[in-house]
């Protein structure tokens, strides 16, 4: 008999029904039912679209999930679901569900964060986490370096985007480039044709004055613009767009600050394991740059595959794992779904 | 048969157990928390306060019956998505049943009745019954659109929240009971279904409107 802990996880912070199934740190199932096409025409993630899709989507993705583990929910020992943040609408469909496969089967509830639980899934891959490690999390909701000292109980957040989140310059370039959403991936396909030192678009706020304030913060807005400008001005002048140099340049001028930010603060902070989550860590340039840098820095990098990158139901499921195994007290019946909980909070349980 | 029965398609937050049989529909243990703002707080809590008081454990249950609205959309999913998960963990069949039903067919005077639940946006969700049977669809329209139809659908008086909150331009009486759908009627809706161990049904939410969208515009120019 396996004595590791048996976590159903679930996922509805944005546009994904992900529905996870692990033991330990072993990955049984990974289900994912994705709205996005429905969003795609819309340019970006309508709330009420992705809210009713998750409602359809719940029961068969879970069904999918358990049958794809190979248990039943009964065998199952602890439901974990993201609590936020998130959009509030979707993630209540989530908690909710969550609440009811727990009252059905009398196990323990695990109201985790989104965030934390992109740190998770990691162990899935690598197995436990070294702590202290320096966390980057980059997607199209959020853009933020953490500290992770002991993900069961406090994550420490050193920077966040002062504007938009990487994942959403992505987004907006794309549609300025002709791409569709999301444009995490069409950015990185057409980059690999272009030239990335073609343009030298701005990196935010990294010039000495900015530094003293925002070290470890990030902003997007600008560079976003720059990149408009730069292409309004070729179709002002009547010239063609060089979409593959415009991509590859603006990709690597995310990518630049997003590993010179992170391994700065693994050396202020003395840490030598960095991770890299949320869906634009799938991006190739910024998993290529990160190896990169972090083998001439002295820095272990912690990259989980793609698939485990984006928004899944898996790594909440191994943030219940990771939970459980620590001793942190389950959550009640009563836990909200809070769009703007802090990434401090790792789970809520009483006491909270 | 051991019914439970959930109902968030309006500020009341319903969860009641309901025994059914043959000779008819005996309510239970029922928590009923009117509060707009909280169905996923109050709801999974409410369902197990219902049962314990019932003494009985989830898996006695022989069927789930939900109130599908129309309701506003994020407390009416929290009721849907917990019956349907609740069905599925339990292996027993959900049934849907028009929420406005459960004040439609609660008010007791015979003839024609309009009830009516709050919409938002100064709309309200409606349907006529006739001696409890509805007649018409389930609707959103304004007040004023609904005043504009009651003469012709023969309608006198009206029941429900939205009915009360406009009241003064639906220009008929309103009751002050039921407000809210009434936990023993939705049950009684699904009767038949609940006897006859019909299949177990999808929980379709009626939304009745579409989600607020755009498609985005053209690109706004960033140079002067």
């Amino acid at each position: 008999m396996n004595d590791q802990a048996l976590v159903l996880g679930i996922e509805t912070s944005c546009d994904e029904t992900g529905i996870g199934v692990v033991r330990g740190s072993e990955l049984l199932a990974d289900a994912i039912a994705s709205s996005v096409d429905a969003h795609s025409r819309y340019g970006g993630v309508v709330p009420e679209v992705a809210s009713r899709a998750h409602l359809e989507a719940m029961a068969p993705t879970v069904r999918r999930a358990l049958d794809t583990a190979g248990v039943a929910l009964k065998e199952i020992d602890a439901i974990a679901v993201t609590a936020g943040p998130g959009l509030a609408g979707a993630l209540l469909v989530g908690v909710a569900a969550a609440k009811a496969y727990a009252l059905a089967a009398d196990k323990p509830l695990y109201g985790v964060n989104h965030l934390a639980a992109h740190v998770a899934v990691d162990r899935l891959e690598h197995g436990p986490l070294p702590e202290p490690a320096l966390a980057l999390l980059v997607s199209g909701g959020h853009s933020s370096l953490l500290l992770i000292d002991d993900l069961a109980r406090g994550v420490r957040p050193l920077g966040a985007t002062i504007d938009d989140a990487a994942g959403e310059a992505f987004d907006k370039v794309a549609r300025l480039l002709g791409l569709p959403f999301p444009g995490g991936p069409p950015i990185d396909r057409e980059a690999r044709a272009g030239d990335p030192g073609a343009i030298n678009f701005p990196r935010g706020l990294t010039s000495p004055r900015d530094l003293a304030r925002h070290r470890f913060d990030f902003s997007f807005s600008g560079l976003k613009t720059a990149v408009a400008r730069w292409v309004e001005a070729r179709e002002r002048a009547g010239e063609p767009v060089p979409v593959a140099d415009v991509a590859a340049s603006f990709q690597e001028a995310v990518c630049d600050v997003l590993v010179r930010k992170a391994l700065d603060a693994c050396s202020e902070h003395g840490v030598d394991t960095l991770l890299i989550g949320g869906g634009v860590a799938a991006n190739s340039r910024l998993r290529s740059m990160a190896e990169q840098r972090c083998a001439k820095a002295g820095v272990r990098l912690r990259a989980p595959r793609p698939k485990l990158c984006t928004d899944n139901g898996a790594m909440v499921a191994a943030l219940g794992a990771h939970l459980v195994e620590a001793g942190v007290s389950a959550s009640t019946l009563e836990i909200p779904a809070d769009s703007a909980l802090p990434v401090t909070t790792v789970s809520l349980h009483a006491g909270l | 048969m051991r019914i439970l029965v959930v109902d968030t398609a309006t500020p009341a937050v319903t969860a009641a157990v309901a025994e059914v049989a043959e000779s008819g529909v005996t309510l239970g243990p029922a928590r009923i928390t009117v509060n707009p703002r909280a169905h996923g707080e109050l709801l999974s809590p409410a369902i197990q306060a219902a049962l314990t008081e019932a003494r009985i454990a989830p898996a006695d249950l022989d069927a789930i019956v939900a109130g599908v609205g129309p309701g506003p959309y994020t407390g009416l999913r929290v009721g849907l998505v917990t019956a349907t998960a609740l069905g599925q963990a339990l292996g027993v069949p959900t049934y849907g049943v028009c929420s406005l039903d459960g004040i439609g067919a609660a008010a007791s005077a015979p003839g024609r009745l309009l009830a009516a639940t709050d919409a938002r946006r100064r709309e309200i969700y409606w349907r006529v019954y006739d001696d409890g049977a509805p007649v018409t669809e389930p609707a959103v329209d304004q007040p004023a659109e609904v005043a504009r139809q009651l003469p012709q659908l023969g309608v006198a008086r009206a029941a429900g929240d939205g009915a009360l909150r406009y009241a003064e331009q639906l220009g008929v009486p309103v009751a002050d009971e039921p407000r809210f759908p009434d936990a023993a009627t939705l049950v009684r809706a699904a009767c038949d279904r609940i006897l006859s161990h019909a299949p177990s049904e999808p929980l379709t939410p009626l939304y009745l409107r579409r989600p607020d969208v755009a498609t985005p515009g053209a690109r706004k120019p960033v140079l002067r």
